[in-house]
């Protein structure tokens, strides 16, 4: 990266910083996929479309409703988490002992009801906020003030996360329950609520970056197409249930799409860390920072 | 395996299959059943990877090359479809190649495997529409109209021979999916799908075998989206490519059996009346709420019928009949205590 840095021009650091920001919302992503991975073992292929209904919460909470945007997003957050635990409740817990496969098919189910929920009840117009966050000049630079937001309140939520985990009795037991599954049901600890509580907070992570993304993209029913797949890379990239790979993964997929946007389209960009994503599976399958199992 | 009846069986089906469009010259219905057997012979492309537990989420990429290659050929080189399709399976086999190697090489099974196909649909399309100068991005693309030979061009007016066409390579699906049925790699695939270090350990050469049967399973889909172009003379990133399409391969599949040779159609017989008698019924309202029944029905399928319909059914029929020989099925449970 150092070598880089010494040929840049003043576009190429406004990409990088752009890349930077974007990492920060892609983290937030990523770590709630791995959450729910790494407890129940489960991947949520609707993740993103989960994303996308937290959007249309935002748009109709500040658009329909009239209520600010800072009241609003506690509550999207809150709508996302249950929808979280409604998913956990009523699809994957019936599966927990059919193969995984299954268990993620249905969740692709699950994508396809949310995808025609919404075209079905919203339309497939797209919409937007219609707020128009300035633009923060700095130097040559310009960064929207959206994006600047985004990413601290992404890191703010992932340190929320962090504290818990690290903090607080239920956080423990679901750092213990992602370690072994079999043992913490014989400790004492009740699985089906720590399995209730993770997807709650995975839904709660969804419905935050939900927030994020609303000020930076309009809204329509296929929206969590464009950055779904994205997601998924970013977790595999990492290593699956990987909190720090993840969030490693998510940054260097942001700065190959940031800086392959400066060169051509926003489109090759993903191109070009697809192809990157394939070369370092040859190099590294399980993940950037393999976890011996 | 196959019985004196159940040959006849197939025969006497066959006949009327081929017969039909003789007979019957209703051209939506029988555009109904072009339909049916093009996505029917997609669907069991995917079950060829599908029943050995290899749940791929990239064929809507496969399909989406195999229909791209052979209009853009045909569009910008001129090159007949003749050509053009069976550079489109190459091109779709070499992907496949490319993914799958280092996917099986490295172990990389389950969740690891459904996510890199799907990344790998998702980017498929991402391409598609990034090239917008040529393929026409999300607007779609429609290969040019031949002027010449008809048949040179595979562009043919008369649904007849476009019913028989596609009962054809549906027929070819579903012979390729008897031959694999007895093959020795059935029996490799089926111990890969139970334990694949169990399987690598009697000898089987895992990455190998995995990787034959995703070859023929994207080859086909990629002949399948081709087939698909020909017919339809107009084809977009959402119809033929992309993760919607993926999630449609595995649904029809899994709600018809994926077990069974016939299983995949069955669920493609469902999935299209379901798709068109909604819109008929509903008209403009219907957008988006196939895909709504659709998944609501997926994941009951999956919580309650996980072998599909046809599956299922065809459990039940041997179990009855094998009720006087009560020790002889007490055997067969033993032998998988899975079913």
């Amino acid at each position: 990266m150092q070598a880089f840095l010494d040929i840049f021009d003043i576009y190429l650091l406004e990409a990088v910083i752009n890349g930077i920001l974007l990492g920060g919302v892609l983290a937030l992503l990523a770590l709630g996929l791995n959450l729910i991975f790494g407890v129940i073992d489960v991947t949520w292929i609707c993740y993103a479309e989960l994303v996308m209904i937290g959007m249309y919460a935002m748009y109709f909470l500040v658009q329909y409703y009239g209520i600010s945007y800072f009241i609003a997003a506690p509550l999207t957050i809150l709508l996302v988490a249950i929808l979280g635990a409604l998913l956990h409740y009523l699809v994957i817990a019936p599966l927990l002992t059919a193969p995984p496969i299954n268990q993620l098919l249905a969740t692709g189910g699950v994508l396809f009801v949310l995808q025609s929920f919404a075209t079905v009840a919203f339309g497939i117009d797209f919409r937007n906020l219609g707020i128009r966050l300035p633009v923060l000049a700095f130097g040559d630079m310009n960064f929207s003030y959206a994006r600047l937001l985004s990413f601290l309140a992404a890191l703010v939520g992932m340190v929320a996360v962090y504290l818990f985990m690290t903090r607080t009795f239920t956080g423990t037991a679901i750092r213990a329950i992602s370690q072994d599954r079999q043992i913490m049901a014989l400790m004492g600890v009740d699985t089906k609520r720590i399995y209730l509580i993770t997807s709650a907070i995975g839904g709660g992570l969804a419905g935050l970056a939900a927030c994020l993304l609303v000020l930076q993209y309009d809204v329509h029913p296929f929206v969590g197409l464009s950055f779904g797949p994205i997601t998924f890379l970013i977790c595999v990239l990492g290593g699956l249930g990987n909190f720090i790979g993840g969030f490693i993964a998510a940054f260097v997929f942001a700065e190959i799409i940031s800086l392959g946007g400066l060169f051509s389209d926003l489109e090759w960009g993903y191109v070009l860390a697809f192809a990157f994503f394939i070369v370092m599976m040859f190099i590294r399958p399980a993940g950037l920072l393999a976890r011996r199992r | 395996m196959m019985g004196q009846g159940r040959l006849v069986a197939w025969g006497l089906g066959l006949t009327a299959l081929v017969a039909l469009p003789f007979v019957y010259r209703d051209p939506y219905h029988l555009h109904i059943l072009v339909l049916i057997l093009i996505w029917s012979f997609a669907y069991t492309s995917w079950s060829m990877m599908g029943r050995f537990g290899l749940v791929s989420l990239g064929h809507g990429g496969f399909m989406g090359i195999g229909a791209y290659v052979t209009a853009l050929l045909w569009n910008h080189l001129g090159l007949s479809p003749w050509i053009g399709i069976p550079v489109g399976m190459v091109a779709a086999g070499a992907l496949a190649l490319i993914v799958g190697y280092p996917c099986f090489r490295f172990r990389i099974t389950g969740h690891y495997f459904v996510l890199v196909t799907l990344a790998l649909s998702g980017i498929v399309l991402q391409i598609i529409t990034a090239t917008r100068d040529y393929t026409g991005g999300s607007l779609g693309y429609t290969p040019n109209r031949a002027s010449g030979n008809k048949l040179l061009a595979l562009q043919f007016d008369d649904k007849t021979t476009w019913y028989l066409i596609a009962l054809a390579v549906w027929l070819g699906g579903i012979v390729a999916w008897h031959l694999i049925d007895r093959s020795m790699s059935r029996y490799a695939l089926e111990a890969i799908s139970e334990d694949e270090d169990a399987a690598a350990a009697a000898g089987v050469d895992v990455t190998a075998e995995k990787l034959k049967i995703t070859l023929i399973s994207a080859v086909m889909t990629a002949l399948a989206g081709a087939i698909y172009c020909q017919y339809q003379m107009f084809i977009t990133p959402d119809t033929v490519s992309g993760i919607a399409v993926s999630l449609q391969m595995v649904f029809a599949a899994i709600v018809g059996g994926l077990f069974v040779s016939l299983g995949p159609t069955v669920g493609a017989v469902i999935t299209i009346l379901l798709a068109e008698t909604l819109r008929i019924g509903f008209g403009t309202r219907a957008v988006g709420w196939d895909n709504l029944v659709y998944g609501v029905l997926l994941v009951l399928f999956i919580i309650f019928l996980p072998k599909g319909i046809l599956g299922s059914l065809l459990d039940r029929l041997k179990s009855q009949r094998k009720v006087p020989r009560a020790h002889e099925q007490k055997a067969v449970q033993i032998a998988r205590p899975g079913t």
